[in-house]
């Protein structure tokens, strides 16, 4: 019996897929293509204290390998998400991972608070957003920032806290350093990095919010090598992610030394590759004779 | 009633006009549930373009389990699209969408208004209405793909840009200049097109149904990327931005800011 069971700050995970937020909802739409009870975890859309409208109009666009956007985290707010998302997930045999985004510290703490008393595993703070004027990823650019909002959080929360970092900045593993140093439970990364499309037919921005945040295939090898980064810089455990779309791609990040991984856009060009990269890992496993995943994490040094 | 994802098959292509190709794809289990006014996604085989394209049924074949889409070269995925021959496979998504409510025009005289590569949907939708019907149809020129299809279903009034047939203008002006009237506007096309539509329904009082386009991602509403500004707050966020590709395309008119 090959073991995929993960322990990610604390919480047992069936396997170490979980698919990336922003990119699944809150998981009832995916719901249709795969069994949410065969994912890790389900990370949810980030959530703000007061519903947020997000950006205008085109927010994506489609780049070679890759796609830029700028949904600027629209979401329902804490009361609609607790009230509607989390009994909805609630019913499946998963590990619930509520991403949590604000404009200012309060806004962080607020709903941090409040998942306090609500039947979630793990909170995913985003201080990684390129897409939002305020907060964000002002939170994930300053090493002293990242510390103290990681240490707010830490102090508000119930729940294990994961600080999720931003690419755009010149040495990951001061962020990452800084997260840990503020008391995180884990780290994931990467978020997007920031882009821009010019549409040289209509010569606008291919985007209404100017610039982008870039994820897909494209950027995967960035991810890879920030998270091999990161997993020789700190202790605390990783989920990796940065175009995943298949189980070898997953397996990389597992290599390099994250503990779990997220499928984000490879969802929307496949409705079932979350699942697909759960069994693709099985096999692998399989045929390699590795009995525990564990044996995985991090092997290659 | 469930979407479903799918190597199907394409059963023929044919180009229609310049730069427009007229697509049969084999799929009983989408062309089963799908209704006039619903989209696919197709997703293209060359792996650097990742996001599925959205493509309207221009119509739905149940007893053949068959779908058609018309759809213009627009880049590099349509291209791909319009180079499928007979027998190839194509990854599809769908039904997608609400569609046209055929309901509210039941008993009342409808105007089945497309322009442009918004005319495809038109076709199922006017087949599918059984009662007292107007067909406005606006083209760029004289390449007036499927306006004989639309004349087989009933009476066909063109406009074309350059004035080489029917009106010369847009579909506002074929129905000012021929006088039309009629209780209930079903509408796809360019966004100014809908607007002047709205505009002109609200004057007269008419119930006005508007399927709008925006950029998508997943096509099944997880991603928030489709949205447009709506009167109403919408279900998924209470804001004010229904997602098209899952509370649309298909909007009431004075529900939506064009
Ligand atoms: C609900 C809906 C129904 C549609 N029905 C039809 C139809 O029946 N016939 C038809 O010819 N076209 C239709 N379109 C437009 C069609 O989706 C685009 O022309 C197509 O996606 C262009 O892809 P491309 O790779 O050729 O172009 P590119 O410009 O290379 O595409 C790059 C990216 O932009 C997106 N994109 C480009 N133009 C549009 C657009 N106008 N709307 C939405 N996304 C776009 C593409 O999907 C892709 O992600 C519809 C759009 C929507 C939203
Ligand atoms: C449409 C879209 C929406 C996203 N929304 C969020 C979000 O709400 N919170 C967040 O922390 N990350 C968000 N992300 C970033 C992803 O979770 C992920 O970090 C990034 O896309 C890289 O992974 P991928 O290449 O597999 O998509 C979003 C990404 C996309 C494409
Ligand atoms: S395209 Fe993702 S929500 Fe509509």
């Amino acid at each position: 019996m090959i073991n995929m069971k993960v322990n990610l700050a604390g919480v047992e995970l069936k396997n170490p897929v979980m698919e990336a937020s922003g990119t699944f909802g809150s998981g009832a739409e995916y719901g249709e293509f795969v069994d949410l009870n065969r994912l890790g975890a389900v990370v949810t859309k980030g959530v703000a204290n007061v519903p947020w409208p997000g950006n205008p109009t085109p927010r994506i666009a489609e780049t070679c390998g890759g796609m830029l956007n700028a949904i600027g985290l629209q979401n329902p707010g804490i009361d609609v998400f607790a009230r509607r998302d989390i009994p909805f997930l609630k019913q499946y045999d998963t590990k619930i991972v509520v991403n949590v985004c604000g404009k200012t510290t309060e806004d962080y703490l607020e709903v941090v608070a409040r998942l306090g008393d609500e039947p979630v595993d793990l909170l995913e703070i985003n201080i990684s957003c390129p897409n939002v004027k305020e907060g964000g990823i002002a939170f994930g650019q300053d090493p002293k920032a990242v510390e103290a909002i990681t240490k707010a959080c830490k102090a508000h929360a119930k729940q294990p806290v994961i600080m999720k970092l931003s690419p755009n900045v010149t040495d990951i593993t001061v962020m990452a350093k800084a997260a840990e140093a503020g008391g995180a439970d884990a780290i994931s990364l990467i978020n997007t990095l920031t882009g821009m499309k010019i549409d040289v037919n209509r010569r606008t921005f291919a985007l209404a919010n100017k610039t982008g945040g870039l994820s897909g295939p494209a950027i995967k090898p960035v991810a890879v090598r920030m998270v091999y980064q990161v997993a020789n810089a700190v202790k605390v455990p990783i989920i990796g992610m940065g175009g995943i779309q298949n189980s070898e791609d997953a397996l990389e990040f597992i290599l390099a030394g994250a503990t779990a991984v997220a499928v984000g856009t490879a969802n929307f060009n496949n409705p079932y590759a979350t699942v697909e990269v759960v069994d693709g890992i099985q096999t692998y496993m399989e045929k390699n004779g590795i009995q525990d995943i564990q044996e995985l994490v991090g092997a290659v040094k | 009633m469930a979407k479903v994802k799918e190597t199907a098959q394409v059963i023929s292509q044919e180009r229609l006009a310049e730069g427009v190709y007229s697509m049969w794809i084999h799929s009983p289990a989408i062309a089963s549930q799908a209704v006039p006014g619903q989209f696919i996604s197709l997703y293209c085989q060359d792996g650097s373009r990742l996001l599925p394209r959205p493509i309207s049924l221009c119509e739905i074949d149940q007893e053949g389990g068959r779908l058609r889409i018309v759809y213009r070269i627009a880049g590099k995925g349509t291209e791909e699209f319009s180079a499928y021959a007979a027998g190839s496979p194509v990854e599809i998504l769908g039904p997608l969408g609400n569609g046209f409510p055929l309901e509210e025009a039941e008993g009342k005289r409808v105007f089945l208004i497309g322009g442009g590569i918004g005319i495809p949907p038109m076709l199922e939708t006017a087949k599918a209405l059984k009662g007292e019907k107007t067909m406005v149809l606006g083209y760029r020129d004289s390449q007036m793909f499927l306006k004989e299809e639309f004349e087989a279903v009933g009476q066909v009034f063109a406009a074309t840009e350059d004035g080489s047939f029917g009106t010369k203008g847009n579909v506002l002006d074929a129905i000012r200049e021929q006088g039309l009237k009629g209780d209930v506007i079903f509408a796809c096309g360019p966004t100014p097109m809908l607007r002047a539509l709205k505009a002109w329904a609200a004057e007269e009082n008419m119930e006005c149904w508007l399927s709008l386009e925006e950029r998508m991602a997943c096509g099944i509403g997880a991603c928030l990327a489709c949205v447009c500004q709506s009167k109403d707050v919408d279900s998924h966020s209470h804001v004010h931005n229904k997602r098209i590709c899952k509370e649309g395309p298909v909007f009431r008119a004075e529900e939506v800011e064009l």
